[in-house]
């Protein structure tokens, strides 16, 4: 102990002079020890990005890593040590996403449109790619006169039909060398050939690989190609054209083009038929934003939908709020029996996950067996017209929403001093003008920037709308956008639902999306220091 | 503390969207996550996560095979055959939103070679160009039931090689209506309404209606009544052009289904959904139900192994034959699989056989496709062979992208007929929807 005492002093008094630097032992081994890990961490991904080419996000790692060695490990910038890791956090989980989420929605990205033109080329050949009458079967055996890994490569051929044995190349088809050993229908050794494993003719066919894409020509527009370890001859009858961009099919003389249809094209034929379902991706500019603005079942549905998702956020947050204080301010009073019971109690449906009392609520409206029928002796089908659908996910979120209110009530009233509110009762002021001019405002400063939290939430509150009623009811008419949807799982269903994934469309929403919340929090904020300067 | 600089209120209200944003796509209605490749394509909202990071990470082994978690137990027993035969690792995972997932990581470069599932997908993944083509010669098709080939067809290419078939059937409650075999609906439903009327059960056929509408159990009744809901090319592909909703037929048939609604006789109603369809049967509380294979569980559990009837579906009185939904489950070769030598000698050799396809049988609990195979559980299994029969019978799901349209609007339009809205002012609206939804994409 003694021993503690007497270094401890010189230690004190050297700090400041050092202008903040770190000594001590303990906070520089964690100094040391925090650099170190994301230097690894740096060092760790490098080469599967090297690997990848992505030279933007290895550029980013070093950059952090360098950053933070400077932030860190020097004695300046003492302001930037408590903004760096907020900055940064920011930027990866707020400014990137949202950046990449504008620059899909600047693009067609969705099904069909996930592949580049090249790629939807090529697939588009080799699907349309057939066994004709005739097809013959092979087994399929490889060999090289080479070494293993760089060919040249020989398919050795046996007709699973007449067994007939051939070497098969690239130029094509020639007989067996006649000093080959066929068994059991299958080339099991040539002089002069390496024969390749099976695990060697997986690895050598992937992506890439020296037997991706090898084929033995048989005629003009029929080829032998390897399916699994047997090989199979297909005719291809579409031949592509990159002068003209189109597609020819061979057998019916029929040419498609590229016709653009919303936000894609497809190769098409002269009288409207497609070639294919699949299109391509493409960067579509300001479209899918043109696109929310001006198609009108959408700017119609947008409009009335927001409106809704305003009135669902401020009836949820202020009727919950509502409850949550009478009942805080109820079991607040002092001459109130059995407080802690009755808080807990209240506290149940905080309690319990909320998607499952989502559901166990959405089956308490069933016209037929629903709880809300039974116990009123009604036969009202709860979710089948709009007002009534509304009603019952307000009232539902209201269930969710007020034992939190409740809970941060009950905390802030505790928080109100005792003698303010004596020295207005002393003044006369009655119960109820006490509450209104003293605690409520008292509360409000606490709570206000919570209540600011929970419309954001609600705003967005996705799973109760969509355990609910999933966005229902609709109209035959209009089934794309249903009486309690609100923008966010109108948006989900464009992007996820039922009907084809328009991914970049979706994004383009989400975008707006974004920016109004942001504008309506930075209103809210601007609201709640006007209570701030009550106190 | 007292002041909050604004534009920090600013960022501190965005992180609080983003947190309520991220929350609301990734925790789908699904809810439950099986696996630690979960998390999937709902994420792909943000783009961030779309490619590489959010999809589940394919494993190592040489045979990559994707399913949901209802089949995994199969699979991994013929992957396991198949890999000692050959000397190779597999791996087999269960992924939920198999297809969504699939299709991301396979555009990623991260997905898995073999992928199992619904034949409804094929035109999605087709579309996407995320599988390929299967080249079996024509005696070996030949093996499978002629209507889960049919399934697996594509634009005339065999895409998948199907395992296990499934459609709707007519369940009864022995003790409500007897053992009898209907010959036709009306039938059925006039028993059960017998039941309902003596106060025995609240429902005399229970078929899945909701608030949305459920187009996939109503198929039957439209069919039988004289709806189609896409016309077929001279190959026998669904032409997404012809649309039969508002045909005369449909509309004769959306009479039909107003008639047997809440307006009318009040068999089919909206309270009925998919949430409470099997259970009220399953509890004795509806004579008849209109279900398929997964509900056989609840039905024995509830009922007892010999409490209820199972057959094809009649169709209505002096109408045409109910044609639900046939459904097959599949096997399909990644078009970016790393191991695509692997994949296809996996489907062609490996699980196109007797002893693989009776495995399968087994452990995914689902009737056979092969015929073989079939055939020999005639016996045994009497529930699947009634199944198996009436899925022979259907017609297959339509896999054209068009049919993705088609679920929302078609199964609001049956809510709206089934509440008692004007059936062929409904229909009309549901098939224009579609046609503009078709045409836009």
């Amino acid at each position: 102990m003694s021993h503690t005492t007497q270094t401890h002093p010189p230690a004190r008094t050297a700090r400041p002079a050092r202008g903040g630097g770190t000594t001590r032992p303990l906070p520089l081994l964690v100094k040391v020890l925090g650099l170190g890990i994301v230097a690894a961490l740096a060092v760790l991904v490098t080469p599967p990005l090297i690997a990848q080419q992505r030279w933007g996000f290895l550029g980013v790692f070093w950059g952090v890593v360098a950053l933070l060695a400077a932030v860190y490990a020097t004695k300046r910038a003492v302001p930037a040590k408590y903004l760096v890791p907020g900055v940064l956090f920011l930027s990866l989980l707020v400014v990137y996403p949202i950046l990449m989420t504008f620059q899909l929605s600047t693009t067609n990205y969705g099904d069909g449109t996930r592949t580049p033109k090249e790629v939807t080329i090529s697939r588009i050949i080799a699907s349309a790619a057939f066994q004709g009458d005739n097809a013959r079967r092979f087994t399929l055996e490889v060999g090289t006169t080479g070494t293993v890994d760089t060919g040249p490569y020989t398919f050795f051929l046996v007709d699973q039909a007449s067994g007939d044995a051939y070497a098969g190349t690239e130029d094509g088809l020639e007989p067996l060398p006649t000093d080959a050993t066929v068994t059991d229908g299958r080339v099991t050794d040539v002089p002069g050939y390496t024969m390749l494993t099976k695990q060697q003719i997986n690895r050598l066919s992937q992506s890439g690989g020296p037997l991706a894409g090898f084929t033995v020509p048989t005629g003009e527009s029929s080829v032998i190609t390897a399916q699994g370890f047997q090989a199979v001859e297909l005719t291809s009858p579409l031949v592509y054209d990159q002068a003209t961009d189109s597609f020819t099919d061979t057998r019916t003389g029929d040419v498609y083009t590229p016709q653009r249809v919303g936000d894609r094209s497809y190769f098409t034929d002269a009288n409207g038929a497609r070639l294919s379902s699949q299109s391509w991706g493409e960067s579509i500019g300001l479209d899918n934003y043109k696109r929310i603005f001006t198609d009108a079942t959408i700017s119609k549905n947008f409009l009335g939908i927001f409106a809704w998702t305003v009135l669902f956020a401020v009836a949820s947050v202020g009727l919950s709020f509502l409850l949550g204080l009478v009942l805080a301010v109820t079991l607040n009073d002092a001459r109130m029996r059995g407080q802690k019971l009755y808080r807990s109690i209240l506290l149940l449906p905080y309690a319990i996950p909320g998607f499952i009392s989502l559901m166990v609520w959405s089956s308490f409206y069933n016209t037929d067996f629903g709880l809300f029928n039974e116990l009123l002796g009604t036969h009202v089908n709860w979710l089948g017209s709009t007002a009534l659908a509304r009603i019952a996910v307000i009232l539902t979120n209201l269930w969710m929403g007020f034992p939190y209110m409740f809970l941060v009530c009950t905390g802030a009233l505790q928080a109100v001093p005792s003698e303010l509110k004596e020295a207005a009762s002393i003044d006369g002021a009655s119960g109820f003008t006490q509450f209104r001019k003293v605690t409520f405002p008292l509360v409000l400063v606490a709570v206000a920037p919570l209540l600011v939290a929970s419309f954001a939430f609600n705003f967005n509150n996705f799973n109760a709308i969509q355990l609910l009623t999933e966005g229902g009811p609709f109209s035959a008419s209009d089934p794309t956008a249903g009486g309690t949807d609100i923008l966010i799982s109108f948006t989900y269903r464009l992007a996820f639902g039922t009907s084809a994934q328009q991914i970049g469309f979706a994004s383009a929403i989400s975008v707006i999306l974004f920016i109004l919340t942001g504008v309506l929090a930075a209103i809210q904020f601007r609201g709640t220091r006007v209570l701030e300067d009550v106190n | 503390m007292r002041r909050i600089p604004r534009g920090m209120a600013v960022a501190v209200g965005a992180g609080l969207l983003l947190a309520a944003c991220s929350s609301g796509t990734t925790d789908t209605t699904t809810g439950g996550a099986t696996s630690p490749a979960t998390e999937t394509a709902t994420e792909s909202a943000t783009p961030s996560e779309s490619a590489t990071d959010a999809a589940p990470v394919r494993g190592n082994e040489d045979l990559v095979i994707w399913t949901d978690d209802t089949h995994l137990a199969a699979m991994q027993a013929v992957a396991d055959t198949y890999a000692a035969a050959n000397g190779i690792t597999v791996g087999v995972q269960a992924v939920t939103d198999t297809r969504a997932a699939f299709i991301t990581a396979n555009q990623a470069g991260n997905g898995p070679d073999v992928l199992v599932g619904a034949h409804d997908w094929i035109g999605q993944l087709v579309q996407n160009g995320a599988i390929d083509p299967l080249q079996l010669p024509a005696d070996q098709v030949a093996k499978y039931s002629p209507t889960a080939i049919k399934a697996v067809t594509y634009d005339s290419q065999l895409y998948g090689l199907p395992y296990g078939v499934e459609s709707l059937a007519l369940f009864c409650n022995k003790s409500v209506v007897g053992d009898t075999t209907f010959a036709t609906l009306d039938d059925a439903i006039a028993a059960g309404q017998k039941a309902v009327d003596a106060g025995t059960v609240e429902s005399a056929l229970n078929l899945p209606v909701g608030e949305n509408g459920d187009a996939y159990h109503m198929e039957p009744l439209f069919t039988s009544a004289g709806g189609y809901l896409f016309g077929k090319d001279a190959d026998g592909n669904y032409n997404p052009n012809d649309l039969g909703l508002d045909s005369p037929g449909g509309l004769a048939a959306a009479k039909k289904i107003g008639e047997l609604g809440e307006k009318g006789q009040n068999v089919l109603r909206t309270s009925i959904s998919s949430d409470n369809n099997i259970s009220l049967f399953a509890d004795g509380k509806a004579a008849c139900m209109i279900s398929g294979p997964w509900a056989l569980n609840d039905v024995r559990k509830g009922l007892g192994n010999d409490g209820y009837t199972l057959q094809p579906i009649p169709g209505f009185k002096g109408m045409n034959p109910a044609q639900p939904f046939m459904g097959a489950q599949a096997f399909y070769v990644a078009s970016k699989g790393k191991n695509k030598s692997f994949a296809q000698d996996f489907i062609i050799n490996g699980v196109n056989n007797v002893d693989a396809m009776t495995t399968l049988y087994e452990k995914a609990n689902l009737p056979p496709a092969m015929t073989a195979v079939r055939d020999s559980i005639q016996q045994d299994n009497p529930d699947f062979a009634v199944i198996a029969q009436a899925a022979e019978k259907a017609d297959p799901m339509p896999a054209i992208p068009a049919m993705a349209e088609v679920w929302q609007p078609l199964g609001v339009a049956y809510a709206d007929i089934v509440a008692g809205k004007d059936p062929e002012q409904s229909m009309k609206d549901a098939a224009t929807a579609i046609r503009t939804a078709i045409a836009g994409s």
